[in-house]
């Protein structure tokens, strides 16, 4: 396929994606590179993509097989005598013909319908092989709708809970970190190396291992059903430590004995000219603390019992309990819990992937 | 430190946020400056780097490595007490619990044959994710390195799993893979029968090793592109004069120069897979049978969600678990010529 | 926008945290549930009461089963719970003795006080209000056995024969499960009973019988035949609960193994899809027994308003309120009294009515072995040792003479590490 052929026969996006700054022929090496990126786009989005339209389908038609590309509903008509609006199913006549009528009651393999136009002329018994069902294309809002009701006003709660962890203790985090950051990297001190491998070999203990002595811990100090019970155990991340070391190190010193020259003391140093410096490294810290608050589960529900300080994660939880998976409401709960994240990160999504490029880990 | 090819767009943008960051942060920086001042005078500069790093540090002995000892003091006590003055020392009874094997060839002979189970899929399981994870993770950072449209795009579709929640990852994949899911409709649609995929061992343990892949590979390949783009470009000009085939490019100037990123991407990687637990714990429950039950599972089975808890049983499991992590870094370190 | 709603949703925290502290000086106990059913015996409470305060809350089943037990070893919690791990927190719980009518309370709850005491509790104590039972049963699809021509089997069939009912429909019907089972320790220990396992001795010690093998190796047998599937118990691990009562909504199985607590859902989902019925308890060797569940509201020692929890939980047990909440939350009563008389469940269809009774009827046939187990403190440790090694023999990972040998370990060893 050339350049040429493409934009004279090929449809938009075939090529939009072949075509190449300057006219230049693509090789086969490019087509390779293109058709792993798009398996990639298919792989990495099709499950949420998935999810999210599922979010919208009424329970029936969740447990449909095989499943409905689009959301989709029966459609209902009011019959004169029936209580209810019956669904209304296509069914195959004697004569090959399709007639529209509406169900009455189906027990099994039977269904007894009548028609809609004349509900005078009484009642059918039909074989359910021959009916299919007449469908449109349905939005289940309700799902959402019951989500909110269920919850009796809490979401509300619950996302201020998950908001409030997450930002504060990523100003913590951000804040002890670079200091912690700053002295490993700017000052030569006796002991520096066993602090900083102090705070590296915490990365070798799992958050699930020491769950037991946390909640110790936690429940001593009194934080129990506290949001600050939740924030102060796992503020001193370890690699956060190490990302701002790294790329303080690329920070001249001459900057520092200038400053010292001009009488600065060593914490507007750091709060003056490392620390503005260091934004790019800061900014990943900040997106990586950010990522795992807003997604933490097994502290919050462990330290967080009592409904008003319950996070999102927590109440997307419970729709899974001894009675099963709900899953037309744990759907639309998930939508709702990755959807702040998504956006975030559909505006962000350059600043992010430059800082991360930028501190150049080594 | 720039890397060579961003967009200038961005610099400026992150010049602002700065900006605004720093004059509102300035404002209770400025506010304990007198004390840093005293405390300056008081310590002297030999001193002072303790004082910053004070509050990480508490932060370390309180929530790692205070739980750490407080394990240990169970792994040697008894009973399902939560408080330590009233449990009662057992010496290594727990550690002989699980050390307790008819035949150590064989661990369906152990008593704790779940241990023993765990930690056999855990070395199935490491080297299979890490070796899948960072083959992709490297093979779409070099994609996205080169000039290609759209690369905003891409490394944003390739990144965007990371966000998600292990409990909201597991969930969209049991709902794909459930019996009645998309998978079972595609493939139906070519006219293959309906398949449980979590009703059998291997299959299992091939999406429990699929799924978490997905679910990280992105943070991975953000790290190793960002080191791609440190190398200079006059390497690759070079290169390209010698008629350097794609290939010989990747094996003789990418992966050399790429190696220090490669080692953290390598030990970072390896201890989070050691750390698996939320993903499979939803996905499968370390199931079918115990096929795909990772030692964290089982550390989190006994120790919190058996009745009653076993937290002894649980702690001595983990310092073994510990221990074997130590053990690994140790000898990466030693490879790696003992230099960080 | 998304600003206004940060400040709204914080106004209202702020809100709630004022109104919280400014009663804190009143006499105030919180309750723990499931659900809000206990709400107008609440607010009635509080009105007969005045200048008390209960509050209710409403938490997730796994808040009750994994958070609560680790508050309680640490002195917190709420003053009242609904706990379902009756014997195990028994030692946590705040003896009502000194405020109930005793009499009343050991006539309406008699055995299931019992499985309150557990092995560490005062064998005279009242540690709660057992206000509800379930009841585990079996759920058959009626119109599936019309279809293919088979009659249904009659009360006193045994499990073999079911099983052999419902292969011979699932394949004349083209049905793709005839069987399941939640994949739940309990739901198995029916089978386990009625085959004639006694699963506990009188010391309180693990009994692995004839019984409980000729249990496992059936219900092996059914998952090698196609009976059952393997998606349930052979899919997942650990001791995690599943069901996949979906399957039988949606008309994908036969016969369905679960409990009382079902039988809404079912009434509210299937509608008039299929005909289904709760079948009488499948019979094996030993006796035609199900097992009993289900929950309690405990007090716990910790409160710091003892004589209200007590007060509380004695005006909840009074008849007209017991009865209103059992009605409202369509459960089976424990209650002697109710037992006996029946209860009205207002709003309920009646195949829901003609479900409840078959499952209140299988309550007097239930054999003293379920009794025993059910109130055995280490009954989850059995429970989660069955689902565990009975998955693991489904993969071929052990037989069954190592299964059973091995939840005689885990039992033993889950014994040891309670001492």
């Amino acid at each position: 396929m050339t350049d040429t052929a493409s934009q004279t026969n090929g449809p938009n996006l075939v090529r939009f994606l072949t075509r190449k700054q300057g006219g230049i022929k693509m090789t086969w090496a490019d087509r390779v590179t293109y058709g792993y990126l798009l398996l990639g786009v298919f792989v990495m989005l099709l499950p949420v993509l998935w999810v999210f339209i599922s979010s919208f389908k009424e329970p029936a038609n969740l447990s449909e097989y095989p499943p409905t590309l689009m959301p989709v509903t029966m459609e209902k008509v009011e019959v004169e005598g029936y209580k209810t609006p019956l669904p209304l199913f296509e069914v195959v006549q004697e004569d090959g013909s399709v007639k529209v009528m509406a169900q009455i009651r189906r027990v099994g393999i039977r269904a007894q319908m009548v028609d809609p136009e004349n509900p005078g002329a009484g009642r059918v018994t039909i074989d359910v092989k021959k009916a299919t069902p007449v469908r449109k294309f349905h939005l289940a809002i309700e799902n959402y709708e019951e989500l909110l009701d269920s919850s009796g006003g809490n979401i509300w709660l619950n996302i201020y809970n998950s908001a409030f962890i997450t930002i504060v203790a990523t100003l913590i985090t951000l804040v002890m970190n670079s200091m912690a950051a700053f002295a490993l990297s700017k000052y030569q001190f006796k002991g520096s190396t066993v602090a900083l491998i102090a705070i590296i070999a915490t990365l070798m203990v799992p958050p699930t291992v020491i769950l037991v002595p946390t909640y110790l811990i936690v429940s001593q100090v009194g934080l129990v059903n506290s949001l600050w019970g939740v924030i102060l155990p796992a503020v001193a991340t370890p690699t956060g430590v190490f990302l701002l070391r790294q790329y303080m190190l690329t920070i001249p010193d001459e900057l520092l004995e200038a400053a010292r020259m001009d009488h600065a003391s060593e914490w507007q140093i750091y709060y003056r000219i490392v620390l503005p410096l260091s934004t790019p490294a800061l900014a990943v810290v900040a997106v990586f603390s950010v990522m795992s608050r807003w997604n933490d589960f097994l502290l919050p529900l462990i330290v967080l019992n009592r409904p008003e300080v319950h996070t999102l994660q927590l109440a997307l939880a419970g729709f899974q309990n001894e009675n099963g998976i709900v899953w037309h409401l744990l759907l639309a709960m998930t939508t709702l819990t990755a959807l702040p994240l998504a956006f975030a990160f559909l505006f962000l999504q350059r600043y992010i992937t430059a800082g991360i490029a930028s501190t150049g880990v080594k | 430190m720039v890397p060579p090819n961003f967009e200038g767009g961005d610099i400026v943008a992150s010049e602002a946020i700065s900006r605004t960051l720093g004059t509102v942060a300035s404002l209770p920086a400025r506010a304990v400056g007198p004390f840093w001042k005293w405390a300056q005078r008081r310590l002297g500069l030999k001193k002072l780097p303790w004082l910053f790093l004070t509050p990480n540090l508490l932060s370390v002995i309180c929530f790692s490595l205070l739980p750490v000892i407080i394990n240990i003091i169970y792994s040697v006590t008894g009973s399902d007490n939560l408080y330590l003055q009233d449990r009662r020392f057992i010496g290594s009874d727990n550690y002989s619990t699980l050390m307790d094997c008819q035949n150590y060839l064989d661990a369906s002979s152990c008593s704790r044959d779940l241990f023993w189970r765990s930690l056999g899929n855990l070395l199935m399981f490491v080297p299979l994710q890490v070796i899948f994870m960072m083959g992709i993770a490297l093979v779409t950072a070099v994609a996205l390195n080169g000039k290609i449209k759209a690369r905003g795009f891409f490394r944003g579709v390739f990144f965007f799993p990371v966000m998600l929640s292990p409990v909201v990852v597991a969930m969209t994949w049991q709902w794909i893979l459930q019996r009645n899911g998309l998978l079972n409709g595609i493939l139906g649609f070519f006219g293959a029968e309906k398949f449980s995929w979590l009703a059998d061992s291997n299959w299992a343990f091939f999406w429990v090793i699929f799924v978490t892949v997905w679910a990280h590979s992105g943070f991975f390949m953000i790290i190793l592109l960002a080191g791609l783009q440190s190398i200079p470009g006059d390497v690759y000009e070079a290169a390209k004069m010698d008629k350097a085939s794609a290939w010989r490019v990747f094996s003789k100037i990418t992966v050399p120069m790429l190696r220090p990123v490669l080692l953290v991407v390598f030990i970072l990687a390896v201890i989070r897979s050691v750390q698996t637990f939320d993903e499979i714990y939803v996905l499968t429950g370390g199931g079918p049978g115990s096929a795909t039950m990772l030692l964290v599972q089982y550390i989190y089975e006994t120790g919190f969600a058996a009745q009653p808890r076993n937290y002894g049983l649980a702690a001595a499991a983990s310092l073994l678990l510990g221990a074997a992590l130590l053990i690994f870094t140790m000898i990466q370190m030693k490879i790696s010529g003992g230099k960080k | 926008m998304k600003h206004s709603s940060f400040k709204l949703s914080a106004a209202i925290f702020a809100v709630g945290v004022c109104a919280f502290s400014s009663l804190a000086s009143a006499q105030e106990i919180t309750i723990q549930a499931l659900d809000k059913n206990f709400q107008p015996i609440v607010d009635d409470f509080m009105a007969a009461n005045p200048g008390t305060k209960v509050n209710l809350e409403v938490v997730s089943y796994q808040s009750i089963a994994e958070s609560l037990p680790v508050q309680l070893a640490s002195g917190e919690g709420p003053d009242i719970s609904l706990v379902t791990d009756l014997g195990g927190l028994s030692k946590y719980y705040l003896d009502i003795r000194p405020y109930v009518d005793n009499a009343y309370f050991e006539t309406q709850f008699g055995q299931v006080l019992n499985w309150l005491r557990g092995k560490d509790g005062d064998p005279k104590a009242i540690y709660g209000l057992p206000d509800s039972i379930t009841v585990n049963g079996g759920f058959v699809n009626v119109t599936l056995f019309e279809q293919a021509g088979i009659d249904l089997p009659k009360e006193g069939a045994t499990w073999e024969e079911w099983g052999k009912a419902a292969k011979a429909v699932a394949k004349a019907t083209n049905t793709d499960f005839p069987m399941e089972m939640d994949r739940s320790g309990h739901r198995f220990a029916s089978m386990a009973i009625s085959y004639g396992a006694k699963l506990v001795d009188d010391e309180g010690m693990p009994v692995i019988d004839d019984g409980l093998r000729k249990a496992i190796e059936q219900f092996v047998e059914w998952h090698r035949d196609g009976t059952m599937p393997m998606d349930l118990w052979g899919a997942v691990g650990g001791s995690t609960m599943r069901d996949q009562f979906d399957d039988f909504v949606n008309a994908a199985a036969v016969f369905y193994f679960g409990g009382s607590w079902q039988l809404r859902r079912l009434d509210s989902e299937v509608g008039d899809f299929f005909e289904f019925k709760v079948v009488d308890a499948p019979c094996g060797g030993s006796s035609c027994t199900v097992m009993p569940g289900g929950g309690a509201y405990a007090g716990f020692k910790h409160t710091k308003e003892p004589e209200l929890v007590g007060k509380f939980l004695a005006f909840a047990a009074e008849d007209v309120n017991l009865r209103r909440l059992i009605a409202s939350a369509v459960n089976i009563p424990t209650a002697k009294s109710m037992i006996d008389s029946g209860i009205e469940y207002p709003g309920v269809s009646a195949k829901v009515q003609e479900g409840l009774s078959t499952f209140i009827r299988q309550i007097p046939k239930m054999a003293p072995a379920a009794y025993n187990f059910q109130g055995w403190a280490f009954e989850r440790a059995m429970m989660n040792a069955l689902t565990t090694r009975i998955s693991q023999v489904l993969n071929n990972e052990m037989d069954v003479d190592t299964a059973l040998e091995r939840i005689d370990q885990d039992v033993r060893l889950a014994i040891e590490a309670a001492k």
